[in-house]
């Protein structure tokens, strides 16, 4: 098995595992990178949110070879002390409940606001699919408009 | 304080500890009282819930599940009024089990039944401010002034006569050497600088930035992690199985049954689950193999045709519906629910001969050390739970099937082991929200007022699963909760329940058996409304009179709500009023249809009373989550059963709501000085009728079977 090499919040990584892997086990079980979470291995929800080369994309379904030679960033590279537009905006409207969904709603938000500086409610039910059993959907709303404000 | 519900929650959680389920809890921290050989480096810790270090922190030890409920938060904001601290010294770490962290309505250290602010309220804040009044004899001590001219305020105390000022850390080691004070005074509610105001949450930080640990980002040196094989039938069990094709993916370590199925131990969750879907396993169906649905329909409505145990009985409603000018017949139906947490079901478990290590986001941590101990052959003072931020609750995670199955791995493979399940476990191998059947009969006289109700429930009973010694003669008094406490003044009522099981597990579900019987009560009300011809809000309002929390609520949420005025073309309006867990909540919600039929939530506003509140922004929330999670049940949420298996599996086909469905939620609270209410679940019962009732409005089509689909 030859090692799978990718960059992952600025760090080259080299991984010695199955190719048809997904991503998100690798960042979990493999990387210890636990900010990104297992939903529903079907991306549906996208709990598994990162940015692949800039994009959001739902790792639950995306195989590690698929990743090569690409730049990854999770909820951990976001930012430093937590001071993305977005990560401030989700403290300042107190967004997360049980706070399990936030890593991939944040990932979301934050490659929604990299493409549209200032989303519409519109360009926001589009753009914003992932699932949020606590129900935060109206305050995640109002913190992607303040980050959009505020950034 | 204690309602009618928790009094009995109580008492099953004693019996089913008297009936020694294992459940048997370990060493006893002094609830007060300091403990012993304090020294001067250490932290005062003058009962079990604070730590006060000399650097100043302020830990707080939470003793309930933060399960996005915020008791991280408004548990801390108790103690904090009282101790008179300051807020952002204030660190929290969730409690060990411990007798010292029982929650007081269940005589047991869960979660649930929306019991955790109210059951800490007077508890917690005597804690605070015993802890303030000995920081304040400390201070006078160290000063030798009288103790009645010291005074706390944000972190330290002042003699304001001298202008001298000690924070409570350099307080720590003289308050250690003092006597704890007795019967220390509560400050009034005018004088509270924290509670009641929107202090920001403390789990928000770590929530942010993916640093907050739940159960299934626990990391243990030598863990393996486990996915298991389950029948699809639901009670089947395994007969035999060939493991030679999963122990040949590369990573699986170990291949073992345990008591719920096979059990794959791998490097990680994807070998794991490789390895389970390799497996050759030979399963006996049991006794559900051909069960369906319709089966279960069919059985309910049986049983529904039959007298039931009676759980409320006024007046003479026979006779009352005999004289009656005319009558109103109606059967309900709702399914099952399965919660679907956002975080599936997950256990890490580490059982050895010298004791036993439990990692769980769990709602139930004195269930979870009983099963430690008696599946690790242990003492329960050798058990230690560590509990973990949970990925959702919503009852789910006071079950301890995921607990057990990582107990028995664990002991079973010689190390520690993370138990995983996939979203296809979580939907298919859950304890269900009942599925049920109501026959409701109302007696109306001539002007169309109800002179006698009658409202029969046949459904499973979730007691009869966890604690069959709650359910007397035949009754669950849990299970016709919202039913029994139907509000309105008529003078004959009757309600009865038939408990009937139908072979498939029932669990707690967001507010519970409230969830069937509030939509079935607030539903008939408002047929009742229309068969007398009058306005379903001022219909209620007469039958309220005499309830003025019900009536407060209702009032304030059609005020504000525009009950009454012009809407948008298409949309037309409903509304339903239910009190749980010692809170009141009105709903109305606005709705349209699609071309094809299905509904369209514009907007739900919502008004609650739950007495004294701790934190107004957690308060908003929480209805707003509640009213998403039953408006997704209404809408779309069934569970169903073919050849005994769930036919649902995972979020394409067991549908949530997500944001382009989102209403905008408006909440409104009643200000109270009342006892506190629960909150994480009373907002979830009322938003299913008044979504309901507003589809009647606008089309005179009833909806009496759940879920709503598309209207048609």
């Amino acid at each position: 098995m030859a090692p799978i090499t990718f960059t992952v919040n600025g760090k080259r990584e080299s991984v010695n595992v199955a190719p048809d892997t997904p991503l998100l086990w690798v960042l979990r079980d493999t990387l210890g990178l636990t900010g990104t979470k297992f939903g529903c291995g079907i991306a549906q929800c996208g709990a598994c949110t990162v940015h692949l080369d800039g994009v959001a994309t739902r790792t639950c379904v995306l195989p590690v070879a698929a990743v090569a030679s690409k730049r990854v960033t999770t909820i951990e590279g976001l930012s430093q002390n937590r001071s993305h537009a977005v990560q401030r905006a989700w403290i300042e409207d107190d967004v997360p409940q049980c706070g399990y969904c936030q890593s991939g709603q944040i990932m979301a938000a934050a490659a929604l606001l990299a493409t549209h500086p200032h989303p519409t409610d519109a360009d926001i039910d589009t753009a914003m699919t992932n699932i949020c059993r606590c129900g935060t959907y109206q305050r995640i709303r109002a913190a992607i408009h303040r980050a959009a404000k505020e950034a | 304080m204690a309602p009618r519900t928790d009094v009995t929650r109580r008492e099953f959680l004693e019996s089913a500890a008297v009936a020694g389920a294992g459940l048997v809890v370990g060493f006893h921290l002094p609830a007060s009282g300091r403990l012993p050989g304090v020294a001067a480096a250490e932290p005062l810790a003058p009962n079990a819930w604070l730590r006060i270090y000399p650097d100043e922190r302020v830990l707080v030890i939470v003793d309930r599940s933060e399960m996005g409920q915020g008791v991280t938060t408004s548990l801390p904001m108790l103690l904090a009024e009282e101790l008179e601290a300051d807020w952002s010294k204030i660190k929290i770490e969730f409690a060990p089990v411990d007798k010292a962290y029982n929650n007081p309505l269940f005589g047991m250290q869960g979660t649930g039944g929306s019991t955790s602010v109210r059951a800490a309220w007077t508890p917690l804040r005597k804690a605070g401010a015993t802890a303030r009044e000995l920081l304040v004899a400390a201070a006078a001590a160290t000063w030798r002034v009288d103790k009645a001219t010291c005074q706390a305020e944000r972190g330290a105390v002042v003699h304001s006569a001298t202008k001298r000022r000690l924070t409570y850390g350099k307080l720590v080691a003289k308050a250690a050497t003092l006597p704890v004070p007795e019967n220390a005074p509560l400050k009034e509610p005018k004088d509270w600088k924290i509670l009641g105001r929107r202090v920001k949450r403390l789990d928000t930080p770590p929530k942010v930035d993916g640093s907050a640990e739940f159960g299934i980002d626990v990391k243990v040196p030598g863990l393996l992690v486990a996915v298991i094989a389950r029948s699809p039938v639901v009670g089947g069990k395994v007969v035999k199985f060939d493991a030679t094709k999963a122990q040949a993916v590369p990573g699986v370590r170990h291949v073992t049954q345990i008591s719920s199925g096979v059990a794959v131990v791998a490097d990680g969750y994807w070998p794991a689950k490789r390895g389970r879907d390799a497996l050759e396993i030979t399963w006996d169906d049991g006794p559900n193999a051909a069960l369906t649905s319709a089966d279960i329909s069919q059985l309910l409505n049986q049983r529904a045709d039959q007298p039931g145990a009676v759980a409320r009985h006024d007046g003479d409603p026979d006779a009352a519906l005999a004289a009656a000018a005319s009558k109103v017949d109606a059967t309900y139906e709702l399914p099952f629910l399965a919660h679907a947490t956002m975080e599936p079901m997950n256990c890490t478990a580490s059982v050895r001969a010298d004791g036993v290590d439990i990692w769980a986001p769990t709602q139930f941590q004195t269930g979870a050390q009983g099963f430690g101990a008696k599946i690790g052959a242990v003492p329960p003072e050798k058990v230690k739970v560590h509990t973990t931020y949970l990925g959702g609750g919503f009852g789910r995670r006071f079950e301890l099937d995921f607990i057990q199955e990582a107990l028995e791995t664990s002991k079973a493979v010689g190390v520690p082991v993370k138990v995983v399940w996939s979203r296809e476990d979580d939907i298919q191998h859950d304890q269900y929200r009942p599925a049920c059947v109501h026959r409701l009969r109302a007696g109306v006289d001539a002007g169309g007022q109800p002179v006698a109700w009658t409202h029969r429930i046949a459904a499973p009973s979730i007691m009869a699963r966890v604690f069959p010694g709650m359910v007397k003669e035949g009754l669950d008094s849990e299970a016709t909760e919202g039913g029994v406490g139907m509000p309105y003044a008529v003078a004959n009522v009757h309600v009865d329940y038939l408990l009937t099981d139908t072979g498939i597990p029932v669990g707690f579900w967001r507010s519970v058996n409230n969830t069937f019987n509030g939509f079935v009560v607030e539903s008939f009300i408002d047929e009742l409304a229309a068969a007398a011809k009058q306005d379903p809000y001022e219909f209620r309002r007469k039958l309220l009179a005499k309830a003025p929390r019900h009536l407060g609520v209702l009032e304030l949420a059609a005020t504000k709500a525009g009950w009454g005025m012009p809407l948008p073309a298409g949309r037309s309006r409903g509304i339903a009023v239910f009190k749980s867990f010692e809170s009141y909540v009105a709903e109305v919600a606005e709705v349209s249809l699609g071309a094809d039929g299905a509904p369209r939530v514009h907007r739900v506003v919502c008004a609650v009373d739950c007495g004294q509140v701790a934190n107004p922004d957690i308060v908003e929330a929480q209805m707003g989550g509640a009213i998403v999670y039953g408006l997704t049940a209404a809408l779309w949420g069934a569970i169903t059963i073919d050849k005994g298996r769930v036919e649902q599996s995972n979020f394409h086909n067991y549908r949530m709501l997500r944001m382009a469905e989102m209403p905008v939620v408006e909440v409104h609270i009643v200000p109270s000085s009342e006892a506190p209410g629960g909150c994480g679940e009373p907002g979830t019962p009322p938003i299913a009728p008044a979504v309901c009732n507003a589809i009647f409005a606008a089309t005179g089509k009833r909806i009496r079977k759940l879920p709503i689909g598309n209207v048609t």
